[in-house]
């Protein structure tokens, strides 16, 4: 039994961090229809920016948290203006901008290995947190582990309070409804793709520096990343609430897979889970059902 | 620079040529993406070393035990699959891709993740080019009949060619099959070249190349296919003095090839032998011109 719940508290903290980066492949997908292969390399980004501001600069954590995001923010934004605006200006279809994406990741993860600085050695992040566990009875909770699922929480419903509260976020659900009358009712839809890509660079940057603090930073981190897109396929393409909960979900049944079975398998279950959902039910658990216009 | 060298970096482009064929089929003509097609490769290449390896078949029938392996495999993916929309059917073959190379990771009989040494050394630049002259000409063979054009018009217009009565279905699986078992001999040949096999060679990575090869090529366009297979495998030889930094530019041509000219270096134009004298008329009387479409590109 306690390890039951060792794999579960386990798997809510790493589903919490895919949930950061699920929300990222979300957004752009309930406002752009394409599956924004470059965020994993924003991740990557986000990790390597909290190794660079923590180690080479010494900032104190919350300021070097708060600076890779709006760094990695930024490069979002970048991206989204050099890879996919000329697309979007000239209404090419999807898979253009899927391509268009894959350059990108390309381009990404082999900057970092051929900058000569960086290289594609393994970093490893200066200790924050003390290794030495919390003990709840039999329980051992990593401080890291405790430290993730409240900094993704506290983002999550910070993004879930701007989407469903706020002007933008009316504004947001509108166009992720209906893009073109959205323009006609006077909603600026560039901006609000502009805030889309600001939004999920942002919280790719934090997911990315929280990575980086589990395991270690190295240029290959986006083939990590890649199951939070599958998470974000399983609880539904274009539904917030939908990655989180499929993210939580793919978490946990990652660790009890590694845990009860064998580590070897963790990714194939992964991509078996992603191949099912397709095939049974491929508006995922809370998507909505898509129809291609014609 | 050594003529082995030169004709090494032949071989592979041929290699990837195979696989872009069968692709260009499905995605330039049938218009369905795959990120999934180094995974069909995999499964070409353990079963034709399988079978040269430990039932000592000669080297074609062994290929084409390979192709037929991926073409069923990809038949039963595509039952499932292919009734998905939009994006939904690239990130299915994605899944597919990354699943059978992580099944082969896991099974020992194929040496697991480590890999599998001592595949016989079949593979070489002639029957490279015998292969790939045969696949061209029946691939353009094919688009040029019936068939090819029903698959053109599902690329076309999905929901009109079933109103007229073409089974989409059936013509998209069709594709992908040939795609695939494309895909498969091309996995043998590659086998059979490195000698080696390990799974990690058929990764996501590589199916993105090649559905970039083909988008590089131009859609719709098997010369265009040809031209792409040879330059962006060349490329990366040819910037092996910048090792570090050629993948950097590769990702950076291939977003400025997607923002600048979509339709790629051919974009729907052949490149045949008729269409290379009417274009060689034409500049003589110097009037503008020239290629002749066969796919009918858009």
């Amino acid at each position: 039994m306690t390890q039951f719940f060792q794999q579960l508290i386990n798997g809510l903290s790493i589903g919490s961090v895919y949930a950061l980066m699920a929300v990222g492949y979300s957004l752009v997908y309930s406002i752009m229809n394409f599956s924004n292969f470059a965020h994993g390399g924003v991740i990557m980004f986000g990790a390597y920016f909290g190794y660079f501001f923590l180690k080479l600069l010494k900032f104190p954590f919350p300021l070097a948290f708060i600076t890779s995001a709006v760094c990695t923010a930024i490069l979002a934004l970048i991206i989204e203006r050099a890879a996919y605006k000329p697309l979007r200006e000239r209404k090419a279809p999807f898979l253009y901008f899927i391509i268009s994406a894959m350059g990108t990741s390309i381009f990404l993860e082999n900057l970092i290995i051929a900058i000569p600085a960086i290289g594609p050695t393994f970093r490893t992040y200066p200790e924050v947190f003390s290794k030495h566990p919390f003990k709840i009875g039999e329980l051992a909770i990593g401080r890291l582990d405790i430290m993730m699922f409240i900094v993704s929480a506290i983002c999550l419903v910070l993004l879930i309070y701007i989407i469903d509260y706020t002007k933008i976020g009316k504004a947001i659900q509108a166009t992720s409804y209906n893009i073109k009358a959205s323009a006609l009712m006077g909603v600026n839809t560039d901006f609000i793709i502009v805030a889309i890509f600001l939004m999920g660079g942002f919280l790719a940057g934090i997911a990315g520096v929280l990575f980086g603090m589990k395991y270690t930073v190295y240029p290959q981190i986006g083939g990590i990343t890649i199951k939070s897109f599958i998470a974000a396929v399983f609880g539904g393409l274009g539904s917030l609430p939908g990655a989180v909960v499929g993210s939580i979900l793919l978490g946990i049944i990652e660790t009890f897979t590694s845990g009860y079975i064998s580590s070897q398998y963790r990714d194939l279950i992964a991509f078996v889970l992603l191949i099912a959902v397709l095939v049974f039910r491929p508006m995922g658990l809370m998507g909505k059902v898509t129809e291609d216009k014609a | 620079m050594s003529k082995e060298y030169l004709l090494g970096i032949l071989t592979l482009a041929g290699i990837n040529l195979m696989t872009v064929l069968g692709l260009s089929l499905l995605t330039g003509f049938t218009g369905l993406f795959s990120f999934g097609h180094a995974g069909f490769m995999a499964i070409g290449g353990y079963t034709a070393a399988m079978m040269t390896v430990n039932f000592h078949w000669p080297f074609i029938p062994a290929l084409l035990a390979g192709g037929l392996a991926a073409a069923l495999v990809s038949a039963v993916i595509g039952k499932v699959t292919l009734n998905l929309k939009g994006d939904y059917f690239c990130i299915a073959t994605l899944g597919f891709g990354e699943a059978i190379r992580l099944v082969l990771d896991n099974v020992q009989y194929f040496g697991g993740a480590r890999g599998w040494p001592g595949v016989p050394y079949y593979t070489n630049i002639w029957n490279v080019l015998l292969i790939n002259v045969v696949a061209v000409i029946a691939l353009a063979n094919l688009i040029r009949s019936r068939h090819g054009r029903n698959m053109i018009a599902v690329r076309e217009e999905e929901l009109a060619s079933q109103i007229i009565g073409i089974n989409v279905f059936k013509y998209k699986m069709i594709s992908l099959m040939i795609s695939a078992g494309f895909a498969g001999i091309a996995g043998g040949m590659m086998g059979h070249y490195m000698t080696f096999l390990q799974p990690k060679m058929f990764s996501l990575v590589k199916s993105t190349e090649l559905t970039i090869i083909v988008i590089f090529g131009g859609l719709g366009s098997i010369s265009g296919s040809v031209l792409g297979a040879l330059v962006l495998t060349s490329l990366p030889e040819i910037l092996r003095a910048f090792y570090e930094w050629r993948l950097v530019f590769y990702g950076l041509a291939v977003i400025f090839i997607m923002i600048s000219r979509p339709e790629g270096l051919m974009g729907g134009y052949e490149l045949t032998p008729s269409s290379m004298k009417k274009l060689y008329r034409n500049l003589m009387s110097k009037r503008k011109g020239g290629f002749q479409s066969i796919g009918g590109g858009k």
